[in-house]
């Protein structure tokens, strides 16, 4: 059974086409990085995916359960996450809340007002581990707006995975990063995202090709092709929509 | 003053947080010694009431960023059932003890929160504020057609002293209402700073930092937003019976768009971001409406001034600047700063009565003319015929503002190089680590 | 007129003025003061003048210093400068209303209709003459209806200004670089333009629109210090139900309001008495029923914020708003 499966996604914004007819079907625990030019639709597909709209027609499969036309929070309960390309995390808590706030409903506390969030051990306790692995244990107190930007990425990365999430949606994580933040932040990701279904739009090709087991080329709303890094290197279609930028690393 | 980024780590140890509530608890129990005029506790009990409605309302302003403009809706509706309620239970209908009628206040206040509060929250941001408005403008409307519920023009009034007395408490006399308020207000405060702490609690916060990075963490965020205002809400409501209670009659203004904007205002000037902000706003709010609406006629025009001012320079308010002000004892530089404070105070202070005098002469002149020229201030007696009086007024006016600009450079210096200072402190303890 | 100056500012700014009405309220009586001394139409010219002056000022010390905090100051800046206002308002000119009359050529009607039941429906300029308006003969039954001069000047004006408006926003240059400058300011300021000053003008304009609205206003209707309260919820209600942002919303959303709110009170019927027409039976017990007693006149002062509180749950874009905040 697959992860994730897109069937005939089609989307318009008014009269503008962005998504013309992708089908993707990923498996369990695969990492797939998503590539293509500028405005070729990348970012809506997640949209797509995680909720934030719905697809103008199509189908959207989260292992056995449809997700398209659901709401985000539900497809997150249905074990789907996603981190966005900007930075969207709660400035005003800090860092430890913030992973707190991620793991409470996948703990099972929902709307209690009648606990305190001191004695939620369980809480508490992954919400270190996490904080652990993204290695912000030391930030414990600081308000996530004080962090810096690298920080703030990796906080991102940590809220989306403290859910337990098993599909994981990854926007541009490493954007805006230096060439030695990059190579760390993928070691964090390939950390954390262990035994998990990636998907991530990406742009910096080094990332894609040691991190991808396979690639998805998406060029004016289309995949133009699916296949692993090397297949996709030589494959005349996507050397032409790049222009030879599949070459450079 | 910057309201920078500031390292808020409110962390009490357990001995520091019993200790405060301890305090509080203490001040509530000995406050009518120290005011024991009948008028006094009136008083005290009108700010243990509004200290729950402010908190209330910050439940929605501060930690969960919905700005409301009808949060007088639930407070009045609370009071209008409670003293329905009374009212039946004077007349031998229903045998609820005095003791529980803000209870009662309380449930008829999450009921209307229930009802109406499923729609407003289904939006946030400007238009939930636009709906809170609407809501409250529509409520009041109606409060003249509905006269049966509302009592028209003249209100609902009723009678608290009925029955036969428990343990000698009849509640007729003013101390033995603010006593029932003070344990009102002491576990309200209680209830609502263990919700602070609490997950939905927590989550509320969250959805006030990033609503929508809070559906992205599997949380529903209207449902958020619904069950806060529903018990933001139930404490309205207490209030409110509290105040039908104390004031043994409820008139439509109670639901008024004027009380909502206070209960607004004085939030927003007690400090949004701080718990403890909305008890200080709590106690102006009581001391504006009563006291200082005595002393001037132009305290309306002051408290506008105050709140453009508060907006524009401190929006964190009178708790933000407490707070800052603690850091700065806390890294032990309070010491460096008083004296610029002294030098902001004093200026300030002289400008201002020279444009508070010159306000007084004007209302004088404009309200109460016939009365003759003289107008009493600050203990002076001011004539207004005289172009000396407005002349040396300006005067002061001039010479306070001047002064109080050279001092506020010289703050500006010294609070800046106490800023430094804390971040090098900081960096140097994060180090150290 | 007013929902338009304060869409105007609201569009462009998304800022919500609270005090829009207050800036109202200053033109009526600053137009007051000019009318005794320079007459009721220099007035019209240097009252809006004035209030424009005032709301730039505003905006450039107050409002730019609280945008950076967000738009919950944003609109309790304004929401205090309400406040503010109102108590200079009352400390310069008092707190009762004060007598500002139409100038001469506005007093009296500018046309008048006659209904009468057998020559059916004409229309005379100016004043009716007695004879036309009582009928000799009691069978006849004429009813006059004088629509004052002042409300015909009020509608002209008010189309105007829509016009004016919509032309500027459109068609000028200067449009188009404050519709620019409300989505992407930093462009535009990379382009050359000083967009905090057009920011400062926008919300300048939208308040001597108010000015002017309150100068005719306030002659035609009364000038008192609880002006401002009383129109100021409303043109709330008519900016959101016509959409935030729309110009042509505000319009129709005026229209709809008034015309709704002039026949709520000029109908009489209740629920009640609707029912009975159609033949239902009630019981007696029902028929004290404080609900269905109620007419639909009572009802009139709350069916604008009915409207406010459907449309924004409904359609929160209003009746033809492009952007839901």
């Amino acid at each position: 059974m697959n992860a994730l499966e897109l069937k005939a996604i089609h989307k318009n914004f008014g009269k503008t086409q962005i998504i013309r007819g992708i089908d993707l079907a990923v498996t369990t625990g695969e990492r797939v990085a998503i590539i293509g030019p500028n405005g070729a639709g990348k970012s809506t597909l997640f949209n797509l995916i995680s909720g934030r709209f719905a697809p103008t027609s199509g189908e959207i499969w989260l292992s056995s359960q449809r997700i398209d036309g659901k709401q985000p929070f539900e497809i997150n309960r249905l074990g789907l996450s996603r981190s966005f390309q900007i930075t969207n995390i709660f400035p005003k808590l800090s860092v430890f809340e913030n992973l707190r706030c991620a793991v409470l409903w996948s703990l099972g506390y929902k709307y209690s007002f009648l606990k305190f969030l001191a004695d939620l051990d369980d809480a508490n306790d992954l919400a270190q581990h996490y904080m652990e692995r993204i290695r912000l244990d030391k930030k414990r107190d600081v308000l996530a707006m004080n962090l810096t930007y690298a920080e703030q990425r990796a906080l991102e990365i940590g809220i989306t995975i403290a859910g337990g999430a098993e599909v994981i949606l990854l926007d541009e994580p490493t954007s805006g990063m230096s060439k030695s933040e990059t190579l760390r932040f993928i070691q964090l990701i390939r950390q954390v995202t262990e035994g998990k279904t990636l998907l991530t739009v990406e742009h910096d090709m080094g990332v894609v090709f040691g991190l991808a087991d396979k690639i998805a080329v998406v060029v004016y709303g289309e995949v133009i092709a699916y296949d692993t890094p090397d297949a996709v290197r030589s494959n005349p279609k996507v050397q032409e929509a790049y222009l030879g930028s599949a070459k450079s690393h | 003053m910057q309201t920078s980024a500031t390292y808020y780590a409110f962390k009490p140890f357990n001995i520091a947080r019993w200790v405060i509530w301890g305090l509080f608890a203490f001040v509530l129990l000995l406050a009518p010694k120290a005011f024991s005029s009948n008028f006094s506790i009136s008083m005290l009990t009108q700010m243990g009431a509004v200290m729950i409605v402010c908190l209330s309302y910050n439940m929605l302003l501060g930690q969960g960023g919905m700005l409301s403009f009808g949060h007088a809706v639930y407070t009045g509706l609370g009071a209008y059932i409670a003293m329905h309620t009374l009212n039946a239970a004077a007349n031998g209908l229903l045998p609820i003890p005095v003791s529980l009628i803000p209870l009662v206040g309380g449930i008829g206040g999450m009921f209307f929160a229930v009802l109406f509060g499923y729609v407003t929250t289904r939006k946030s941001g400007t238009t939930f504020a636009m709906i809170t408005l609407g809501i409250s403008e529509l409520v009041f409307a109606m409060s003249l057609m509905f006269s049966g519920f509302f009592g028209g023009e003249a209100g609902i009034s009723g009678n608290r002293v009925f029955g036969q007395p428990f343990l000698g408490i009849t509640f007729g006399p003013p101390i033995q209402v603010y006593y029932l308020t003070a344990t009102y207000t002491f576990i309200c405060v209680a209830l609502m700073y263990a919700f602070t702490r609490t997950p939905l609690g927590r989550i509320l916060n969250a959805v006030r930092d990033n609503p929508e990075r809070v559906e992205f963490i599997g949380y529903n965020t209207q449902q958020v937003r619904y069950m806060a205002f529903i018990i933001a809400g139930f404490f309205a409501g207490i209030a409110g019976g509290i105040g039908a209670l104390n004031f043994e009659i409820v008139t439509a203004e109670v639901v008024g768009a004027a009380r909502s904007g206070a209960y607004l205002l004085f939030t927003f000037l007690g400090g949004a971001t701080f718990f403890f902000g909305p008890i200080i706003g709590a106690i102006l709010l009581v001391l504006a409406y009563v006291l200082l609406s005595e002393f001037t006629k132009a305290w309306l025009l002051y408290l506008g001034l105050v709140f453009l001012f508060m907006v524009m320079f401190a929006p964190g308010g009178i708790s933000s600047l407490i707070m800052m002000n603690l850091r700065l004892a806390a890294f032990g530089r309070l010491r460096h700063i008083w004296v610029a404070y002294i030098g902001l105070g004093i200026t300030a202070l002289l400008g201002l009565a020279g444009v508070a005098a010159i306000v007084e002469m004007v209302y004088h002149l404009q309200l109460d003319a016939a009365m003759g020229p003289e107008v009493r201030f600050a203990g002076f007696t001011l004539n207004t015929e005289l172009s000396h009086t407005w002349f040396g007024c300006a005067m002061l006016v001039v010479t306070g503002f001047g002064l109080f600009e050279l001092a506020r450079r010289q703050y500006v210096h010294d609070w800046g190089e106490s800023q430094e200072f804390i971040e090098k402190e900081i960096k140097r303890r994060e180090e150290a680590l | 007129m007013l929902s338009s100056g304060l869409t105007l500012i609201f569009s462009m700014m998304g800022v919500l003025n609270f005090a829009h009405a207050s800036f109202y309220m200053i033109g009526a009586y600053i137009g007051f003061t000019l009318n005794s001394v320079l007459g009721f139409w220099t007035a019209l010219l240097v009252a809006p003048l004035v209030a424009g002056i005032f709301g730039a000022l505003f905006e450039k010390f107050c409002l730019r210093r609280v945008h950076k905090f967000g738009h919950v100051p944003e609109l309790l800046v304004t929401f205090g400068l309400s406040y503010v206002v109102l108590e200079i308002v009352q400390l310069v000119w008092g707190r009762t209303a004060v007598e500002f009359q139409p100038p001469n050529e506005l007093q009296g009607p500018a046309f008048t209709l006659i209904q009468n039941s057998v020559s059916g429906l004409s229309l005379v300029w100016g004043v009716a003459s007695s004879e036309l308006c009582q009928a000799s003969d009691a069978a006849v039954r004429v009813v006059c209806s004088p629509f004052p001069a002042t409300r015909g000047f009020m509608m002209l004006v008010a189309i105007c200004m829509m016009l004016g408006l919509w032309l500027l926003l459109t068609k000028t240059r200067v449009g188009l670089v404050i519709q620019a400058a409300l989505t992407h300011p930093e462009t535009v300021e990379s382009l050359g333009h000083n967009v905090p000053r057009v920011f400062m003008s926008v919300f300048g304009v939208g308040t001597a629109l108010a000015g002017l609205a309150g100068v005719i206003g306030g002659s035609t209707f009364v000038t008192e210090p609880a002006m401002a309260a009383t129109v100021g919820s409303v043109i709330f209600v008519v900016v959101v139900v016509g959409g935030m942002g729309s110009l042509a919303g505000a319009f129709l959303a005026s229209l709809l309001i008034g015309i709704v709110q002039t026949f709520a009170v000029a109908l009489d019927y209740s629920v009640l008495s609707l029912l009975q027409s159609m033949g239902v039976s009630v019981g007696v017990a029902s028929q004290d029923n404080a609900l269905l007693k109620l007419t639909i006149s009572q009802v009139a002062p709350i069916l604008p914020y009915l409207f406010l509180v459907l449309i924004l749950i409904f359609r929160p874009r209003g009746l033809l708003g492009k952007r839901e905040t």
